[in-house]
């Protein structure tokens, strides 16, 4: 317990030149997570090329620039890790003052989107349009939602003053995330309420809350879910487009017809794939929302398994870092938010492959780093910036 | 890097986390599987399917071979005309999805922009017509009927038309050589329907979505070798259809051309023969009904009596077959198939039906020698025949004494076969028979080819109906419930049948026999199963199953297939027996029901031979029938609500017989004038082009016959002739007779 900021670390040491405290035994470059970087680049590098493959014939998209989503994907990219290199200077704990302020913005960015100014894309209405750029702020509800519930809970913990979060700082974390999740619900963004649950889930977990409410939250989901079915709240079409990601003929020229063809898409890549730009599938157009959402097929065809299989294995390797991180920490508020970002690209990452798959419903979630999208790059780069920062920041809780 | 966490924790978070790593690893491991189950186990069939996805099939259909007479001259052929087509896939790929280019187009060829908008226009559910139900790919066809200055326009300012062609195609056209019309023979087209594609998928002629099909006539019977094969030429596209490369092409074979037995001038003659006769009823008044002749509808077969080739088949009312030509439009069709219509599609030589009348005693004379009774012995022929308190009348109620079988068939006498079919019925045991009743005379006529379609190659034939003992438990099986419930002894006529019926509706009652024998009540024939029998007659027993088609020569003429005249049964009668029907059905001709109006026909050079009937139909006037046979011909005509058969008929079937043989009505015979004095022999001569040679036809062959009538002496002749014929308007049977048993056969004729 130095009580010293580990940036200060080598603040008392002597003066170096400054490549050399670059990469200094004890420097910050040196306690980076590297494999999680290398993971994240390599994944949003390969979703650039995804995102090209899938848009340069798009000419009623990509306004007849066939670079244009491949750029504006890079862009996106040189801001995420801008905006991870300012995370980790600030620091997960600096943040952790902030966060009433963060969560109080991102709730009202969100409530924008309800209002005249938000916009209605594929049936949702979930896009802010400012001057040109869309932002869809659900993404950044999930960052303040992590954040603010790893506030309160670890509070008193981190403090020595409970081994638990007793059951009321649970229940004031669970308002806290209610308020965005009613707000997602009216959009209606299911997409972003369920991977909500899921981080929910794993922040009530992570954060040693007790076993009751883990499960009572379980119990409370499936309740809802039969309650929607069984009550008829959704409407016949509305549960068979749900269910089309099992038989595609229940909605087949709506969401089964999605499924079908990115089915097709992945199904006929084979080993080793078409070769990138070369997927009929692909340059044929036949999967909507390629570049976003059904990312995944244009490596699945182009790519094949190695391709895809190579996706999968960077997530899972990123995530695998992650859970780490999160098990290293020293502090419960470190711990809850790694917890919550790997529940967070987790299901985002099981739920968007999963339906290019045909094992899970179709919902809008991006595929982190690899789907094209400002608000979704900026956000998981965000979360990469706070798991280095809870990285780097270790030794001096400990 | 510190590998035991200094975190004071408690194991419970601990855990928790290691159950999260866990956890989010399975999911992660779950989608390596199933990638691996899509792409590797499956790849295979997804990779097929991604090809089917991309790959659009462009067809240029194939032109459809040419049905031909027996001269060789095209009662079915195509034409050029120029199409002017637009291509949706151009189309759509234009800035406003090519209205400007269409309202440009509808200016040139004089259309409004909305009725060319609507052309092109794909159908779905919510679409009405006009839209178009092909296959987008296809150039869709804006008209057919484009003038070559229009086609140049379009085709010198292409640039100024993005994605329309004008093009010369092929186009069915139904020429109707010499006026022949031939409408209900020669069938339509209409586009394949999905149903069909799908069915056809796996056979060895499947559709293509752009094909025409034949749907009646010969055009469906053949439709397989008219059709040809389409040339394909499969294309990649996106998923907006657009083009991004070519694939492969198959070049389009054309069909092969229909030889038939139809000669278009006979047929011109049959058909305007037909329709004179109706219109000829049409004037003559009905004592029964008190009004004139309604002569809704007829049917003329002429065949040629030794091989069972159709030379003309004829039936009215009719229509014309250009109507189809370039898709028919919902009024005409609704015209010629709604409820209001005279549903002239019906061909009724082969699909309607009606009792035969006294054409059936040829059925019942042979049932009769059968049973044991001479052609030559003594029957009765008495002015009634009483049987309880019913009393079967004579027609007219004449008297000719004792007769033979023959001096029956050529007066017609109803009680002669009345007596033998009824002492056959008590025989078998009337209407509780013990064992296996003979039935004789319900047997002949299964063996004259009742009651089952004669095999003519013309699709939808009808079978006719034989009452006989089976037919009568299934039928009053199927509607007894009816007639119990609406049957009361004591009310209505209708009434008290049904109550009849209600109670021994199964069981075969001697009124019934009686009735059945001189081809009344339930029995139901076809024209063309007359043709087939009295055909046989005149060959000497030889029942032909009836063919249209006589060769199908492929399209380069090199290789012709014949179709041969195919035998279907002997009738089961002697040949003296069938002597002596020869003799008296030249009777009939010469001094019997038909002589009054065949005086003065060169009997000696051209032996004519026939027998009259006339079927009594409930609520309706009576069927008219003729059937008639020279020694190389066949000639079949009947006419609905028209009276009797030689005074409805007569003067039609002579002049189809002049015709044929060339004869002036004072009875002399111009070599030079028969249009077909012997059955053409040979096929028409194929150039080595592949084309077919034919003979033109000038003016109308129905009006040269007309004109050759003039000094016949019996045309026109509505005076009742002197001996035994009756006359021709007020050959309606005493209603008396058959009390109680027609009510049931009509209520469900259809003729």
């Amino acid at each position: 317990m130095t009580g010293t900021n580990s940036f200060s670390v080598s603040r008392y040491g002597p003066e170096r030149p400054g490549w050399t405290r670059l990469f200094a035994r004890d420097s910050l470059t040196r306690r980076l997570d590297w494999p999680i970087l290398l993971a994240a680049t390599a994944l949003s590098l390969l979703g650039s090329l995804l995102v090209y493959s899938a848009t340069r014939n798009r000419t009623e998209l990509n306004q007849g620039d066939p670079y244009f989503f491949l750029l504006r994907h890079l862009m996106n990219l040189g801001i995420g890790i801008a905006l991870m290199i300012a995370t980790v200077w600030l620091g997960h704990r600096a943040l952790r003052n902030a966060v009433p302020v963060l969560y109080g913005l991102s709730v009202l960015l969100a409530l924008v989107v309800l209002t005249p100014l938000g916009a209605t894309i594929n049936g949702q209405r979930n896009w802010l349009v400012i001057g040109g750029f869309s932002l869809q702020p659900a993404e950044f509800l999930k960052i303040s939602i992590i954040l603010g519930m790893a506030m309160l809970l670890a509070a008193r913990v981190d403090a020595g003053d409970k081994p638990f979060p007793d059951h009321r700082t649970v229940f004031q974390s669970l308002c806290l995330a209610a308020v965005p999740i009613m707000i997602l619900l009216l959009m209606p963004d299911l997409g972003s309420v369920l991977a909500m649950v899921a981080i929910i889930l794993g922040v009530l977990l992570a954060s040693g809350s007790s076993n009751r409410w883990v499960f009572g939250l379980l119990a409370a989901g499936v309740i809802g879910c039969v309650a929607i079915w069984q009550l008829h709240i959704l409407d016949e079409y509305q549960i068979n487009r749900f269910a089309a990601f099992a038989n595609p003929d229940l909605d087949p020229s709506g969401v089964g017809y999605n499924t079908n063809q990115a089915r097709i898409a992945i199904g006929s890549g084979g080993l080793t794939g078409a070769g990138l730009f070369h997927g009929s599938q692909t340059t044929g157009q036949f999967v909507p929302e390629q570049q976003t959402d059904f990312v995944f097929t244009v490596a699945g065809e182009e790519l094949g398994f190695v391709g895809a299989g190579l996706i999968i294995f960077l997530l899972g390797l990123l995530l695998w870092r992650a859970c780490r991180i999160a098990r290293d920490s020293t502090e419960l508020y470190g711990t809850i938010v790694a917890a919550g970002i790997v529940a967070w690209f987790a299901f985002q990452s099981f739920e968007n492959i999963g339906m290019t798959l045909g094992i899970m419903p179709v919902t809008g979630l991006p595929l982190p780093f690899v789907s094209y999208g400002g608000s979704s790059m900026f956000a998981v780069w965000v979360a990469i910036g706070l798991l280095q920062s809870i990285k780097v920041q270790r030794p001096m809780s400990a | 890097m510190t590998n035991i966490p200094e975190t004071g924790r408690t194991p419970r978070v601990q855990i928790r986390l290691v159950v999260i790593q866990i956890l989010v690893l399975s999911l992660l491991g779950t989608l390596g599987g199933r990638l691996w189950y899509l792409q590797i186990r499956e790849g295979a069939e997804y990779q097929k399917e991604a090809s089917g996805n991309h790959v659009q099939q462009v067809v240029q259909p194939a032109v459809r071979g040419d049905i031909l007479d027996a001269r060789g001259v095209p009662l079915a052929d195509n034409e050029t005309r120029l199409v002017v087509s637009a291509s949706r896939t151009d189309l759509t790929r234009q800035k406003d999805g090519g209205k400007a280019v269409l309202t440009k187009l509808a200016g040139v060829l004089g259309m409004s922009p909305t009725e060319v908008m609507q052309k092109v226009r794909l159908c779905d559910a919510k679409t009405s017509r006009p839209c178009w139900n092909g296959s987008p790919y296809q150039p869709i066809p804006i008209t057919d009927e484009a003038t070559p200055k229009q086609a140049l326009q379009i085709r010198e300012r292409s640039e100024d038309f993005p994605g329309i062609t004008a093009e010369p195609e092929a186009v069915r056209r139904y020429p109707s050589p010499g006026k022949s019309n031939t409408a209900q023979v020669l069938g339509y087209l209409s586009p394949v329907t999905d149903e069909e594609i799908q069915k056809a998928k796996d056979t060895d002629s499947p559709y293509l979505r752009s094909d025409m099909v034949g749907r009646s006539g010969l055009e469906r019977t053949y439709d397989k070798v008219l059709r040809g094969k389409a040339g394909v030429t499969r294309y990649e596209v996106d998923n907006l259809g657009r083009v991004i490369g070519k694939a492969e092409s198959e070049a389009a074979e054309p069909g092969a051309n229909l030889v038939t037995s139809i000669d278009s001038r006979v047929q011109r003659v049959a058909e305007y023969e037909l329709d004179k006769a109706m219109k000829a009823a049409r004037q003559q008044y009905d004592k029964i009904t008190g009004t004139n002749y309604k002569a809704d509808s007829g049917a003329v077969v002429v065949m040629e009596a030794k091989t069972g080739r159709i030379v003309a088949m004829a039936s009215a009312p009719t229509y014309d077959p250009n109507v189809w030509v370039g898709g028919i439009s919902a009024k005409d069709y609704q015209a010629l198939t709604g409820k209001d219509s005279d549903y002239p599609l019906l061909n009724r030589a082969i699909q309607g039906q009606a009792a035969p009348g006294s054409t059936f005693k040829v059925i019942s004379t042979a049932a009769a020698v059968e049973a044991g009774y001479p052609f030559d012995g003594r029957y009765p022929c008495t002015s009634s025949y009483s049987v309880g308190s019913q009393v079967f009348k004579n027609f007219e109620g004449e008297n000719f004494g004792p007769i033979s079988l023959g001096r029956a068939l050529e007066v017609s006498c109803d009680t002669v076969f009345y007596y033998l079919a009824d002492k056959e019925w008590k025989k078998d045991g009337g209407s509780n028979p013990k064992g296996r009743p003979k039935d004789y005379f319900y047997k002949a006529a299964h063996q004259f080819g009742l009651g089952k379609g004669t095999g003519v190659d013309l699709p939808n034939e009808v079978t006719g109906r034989v009452p006989d003992r089976r037919w009568k438990q299934a039928y009053w099986e199927a509607n007894k419930d009816a007639w119990c419930r609406t049957g009361k002894k004591d009310g209505s006529y209708v009434e008290k049948i049904a109550y009849e019926n209600c109670l021994e509706g199964n069981k075969m009652r001697e009124g019934d026999s009686i009735n059945y024998s001189i081809g009344q009540g339930d029995t139901l024939v076809t024209p063309i199963q007359e043709a087939v029998i009295y055909g046989a007659v005149a060959n000497g027993g030889t029942m032909y199953q009836p063919t249209i088609g006589k060769a199908v020569i492929s399209p380069d003429g090199k290789t012709v297939r014949e179709i041969k005249p195919k035998k279907r049964g002997k009738l089961p009668v002697s040949q003296a027996t069938l002597k002596g029907m020869d003799d008296a059905f030249a009777g009939v001709m010469t001094r019997g029901t038909a002589a009054w109006k065949f005086g003065g026909w060169p009997q000696d050079k051209i032996p004519l031979h026939g027998k009259t009937g006339t079927a009594e139909v409930y609520g309706k006037q009576t069927t008219s029938w003729l059937a008639t046979y020279s020694e190389d011909y066949t000639v079949i005509m009947t006419i609905a609500q028209a009276g009797t058969g030689s005074g409805a008929s007569g003067e039609a079937v002579r002049n189809i017989y002049s015709a044929l043989y060339g004869v002036r009505g004072d009875g002399s015979i111009d070599d030079r004038k028969a249009l077909l004095p012997e059955p053409q022999k040979g096929l028409p001569k194929v150039r080595t082009d592949g084309t077919i040679a034919a003979p033109k036809i000038t003016g109308d062959p129905a009006k040269d016959t007309e004109t050759a009538q003039k000094d016949n002496p019996t045309n026109g002749d509505d005076q009742l002739p002197a001996g035994t014929t009756p006359s021709p308007t007020t050959g309606n049977r005493d209603t008396r007779r058959r009390r109680g048993h027609r009510a049931r056969g009509s209520r469900r004729r259809s003729a």
